[in-house]
């Protein structure tokens, strides 16, 4: 083939990829959401012929993608203040939900054979609770028989939504971590070793004996890993599963939450999974390319009415009724 | 007759003015070649002072607000509030030492190979050996990444460090050095141990080069006057290479302290200076890799700052690097 021809074909290329890139709906951030954002974007794009392209770069880095306009929405699992919101001219609205797990690599030891509570863990992540057969966590399996192991502590090296998550309920259980760690996306971790991602601390887990990891629940339940059951604020213990992850989303105020600005954090209810996480989208008030915004309002709302059962074989939970119905109201505010 | 003579003259005219011309365009060429390396050349400059610059401008709000302290704190908690908490005594501590493990290891290895190769080695095996060396150098670092975490990490974390730990439990500085409180997969001295397999080939493959530069007729000289071949090494080959092998070895410790997707995999980033090489630790450029993406304000800033403090280092570095080659020459040629 000759050069020119070459060239001329680069120039076919790079011309038929913008053209079909021209239509689809731009977004990036969160990475917890991606596998359910990209099934619906797939089915949505046989229904629709609109295709999404979505780049899971976190949520930091989407926020900024949003605030510079390369994107049409941003995706955050971090809800953001009604100061921030307004100063950038954004509207927010929660997309889906999911619960976070603690992990565990301990011979002999399933999913849902231990049980943790709120103090014992934030103990753990503080570095107070340094071996498995420590009376905290003795106390709370009397059946189990735990190894002197020292516990190896796993946690993201990366800012993350899901570390933003589990620091808030750990703060919110323990007045210690509250004083000494806080929450945030990165803290100031006094043990433990850093992964990063979802995957990375699901595969440190995996490679280290007596490590302990927290993960959204989809990369426990793909990786085979063992779970630990949780106490939850009203004293019972509770498996991570759909149910426990909905009762928990059930108990969530959104009526009063003022631009959806809700975390999830200790929920109340004999049935509630403890550690929630929710993932937020948001999107120009006044959009610069208002067809472009409409485009992904559609998306979403298509995603609302069709996709609540491809979240839950995710492990995902999807927004309840009432709040998607919130939601959309929320949307007047968006110029079309 | 006189037309010829003639003729020859305008010949020789013509020739004169032909090789004019073809002298000046040859001018003309020359400036060009020299105007457009020239160019290339101050580019680079350009560029080198435009990072710097754009590395100072987006430092300058951390410098601001830590100052000094910045150096000398181990703390890095970017989620206080109002104002976070950051220090580069860690990831600094992390770098050097790091490195400095890697150095430890891979230079005598690395000198040793290319010892062995120039003048030990069979020549049916020679080929091979620098083949497979020069590959190592040829492997992508977030391979070396990769292996280190599935492979070598849990390798050496389940069969070789408990048995270090235990070898020196009783032996007072060693058993902090190689303290066995938090042996797992991800730890400073796995890190450096991948480091060090990163920089062989750097080192060996100069050291190959450089001593293959020694005149034969030097070592047979050596060899005639009975010397050993440790001997002819130590006394004839070393000596006359050793410009060449320092630079090999700067080179070397350069990569190495810059080295980024290897090391984030595997050094378990931990900003804390536990005095155990078997604990988690971090360094810079790891530090920068996996916290730039999601930072925001002071905290990115602080990280920019850690940018321009590895950029300093290197530089450090490769300052002296160049003045012992300069100091090693001149005594060479007294």
């Amino acid at each position: 083939m000759k050069f020119s021809t070459l060239i001329a074909a680069g120039f076919a290329l790079a011309a038929s990829v913008s053209v079909a890139f021209a239509e689809d709906i731009s977004g990036a951030g969160a990475t917890f959401p991606y596998p359910i954002y990209s099934k619906w974007a797939d089915a949505y794009k046989k229904v629709s012929g609109v295709g999404l392209n979505y780049q899971s770069i976190g949520s930091g880095a989407g926020r900024k993608q949003i605030q510079a306009k390369t994107v049409t929405f941003g995706a955050t699992d971090i809800p953001q203040k009604e100061e921030y919101l307004n100063t950038n001219g954004f509207v927010q609205f929660p997309m889906v939900m999911g619960g976070i797990v603690a992990i565990v690599n301990l011979e002999g030891v399933a999913g849902g054979d231990l049980v943790l509570d709120g103090d014992t863990l934030a103990k753990i992540y503080l570095g107070k609770v340094k071996t498995w057969d420590d009376a905290a966590i003795a106390t709370l399996n009397p059946k189990s028989k735990l190894p002197s192991l020292p516990i190896i502590v796993i946690r993201r090296s990366d800012g993350s939504g899901t570390t933003f998550n589990f620091t808030t309920y750990l703060s919110a259980v323990s007045a210690d971590f509250k004083k000494s760690v806080g929450a945030g996306e990165a803290v100031e971790w006094p043990v433990g070793i850093g992964a990063a991602g979802n995957a990375g601390v699901a595969a440190n887990v995996m490679q280290t004996k007596g490590s302990i990891g927290y993960v959204e629940y989809a990369y426990a339940t793909q990786n085979g890993l063992a779970w630990t059951d949780m106490v939850n604020s009203a004293g019972k213990r509770v498996k991570p599963n759909l149910s426990s992850f909905k009762a928990a989303a059930a108990k969530g105020d959104w009526a009063n939450a003022k631009n959806f600005y809700l975390i999830l954090a200790n929920s109340p209810g004999e049935a509630s999974w403890p550690m929630m996480a929710t993932t937020f989208i948001l999107m120009y008030a006044q959009p610069s390319d208002p067809a472009a915004s409409s485009a992904a309002l559609k998306y979403f709302d298509w995603a609302y009415s069709n996709g609540a059962k491809m979240a839950e074989d995710l492990d995902y939970v999807p927004m309840p009724d009432s709040v998607i119905a919130q939601v959309r109201s929320a949307w007047k505010g968006i110029a079309k | 007759m006189t037309t010829i003579s003639e003729n020859s003259k305008n010949l020789d005219m013509a020739l004169s003015n032909d090789r004019a011309r073809v002298l000046k365009s040859l001018v003309l060429s020359d400036t060009l070649f020299s105007f457009a390396t020239r160019a290339a050349a101050y580019a680079v400059l350009l560029l080198l002072a435009g990072i710097i610059i754009s590395l100072i401008v987006g430092a300058w709000p951390a410098m601001k607000a830590f100052g000094f302290e910045f150096l000398v704190t181990e703390r890095w908690a970017p989620q206080l509030e109002p104002e976070p908490v950051l220090g580069a005594l860690a990831p600094i501590y992390g770098t050097l030492v790091s490195s400095f493990i890697a150095m430890l290891i891979a230079v005598p290895f690395g000198l040793g190979i290319a010892i062995f190769l120039t003048e030990l080695c069979p020549h049916s095996i020679r080929r091979p050996i620098r083949l497979a060396i020069e590959l190592l150098a040829g492997i992508p670092s977030i391979i070396y990444g990769m292996w280190g975490f599935f492979v070598l990490g849990p390798f050496l974390a389940n069969y070789i460090e408990p048995s270090i730990v235990a070898a020196v439990v009783n032996i007072p500085v060693l058993n902090s050095i190689f303290s066995g409180e938090m042996v797992s997969n991800l730890s400073l001295f796995n890190a450096s141990l991948i480091l060090a397999i990163m920089i062989l080939p750097f080192i060996t493959a100069i050291a190959v080069d450089v001593f293959s530069t020694v005149p034969p007729v030097l070592k047979e000289a050596a060899y005639g006057i009975g010397c050993t071949t440790w001997e002819v090494v130590n006394n004839v080959v070393l000596p006359f290479t050793r410009v060449g092998v320092v630079g090999g070895v700067m080179l070397a410790l350069g990569r190495a302290l810059g080295e980024t997707m290897a090391v984030t995999f595997i050094i378990g980033n931990s900003f804390k200076i536990t005095g155990s090489i078997f604990a988690p630790s971090t360094t810079i450029s790891a530090a920068i890799a996996s916290e730039f993406a999601e930072s925001e304000g002071l905290h990115q800033s602080a990280l920019i700052l850690l940018g321009l403090l590895l950029f300093v280092l290197t530089f450090i570095v490769l300052a002296t690097a160049r003045f012992m080659l300069m100091r090693l020459e001149k005594r060479a040629g007294a």
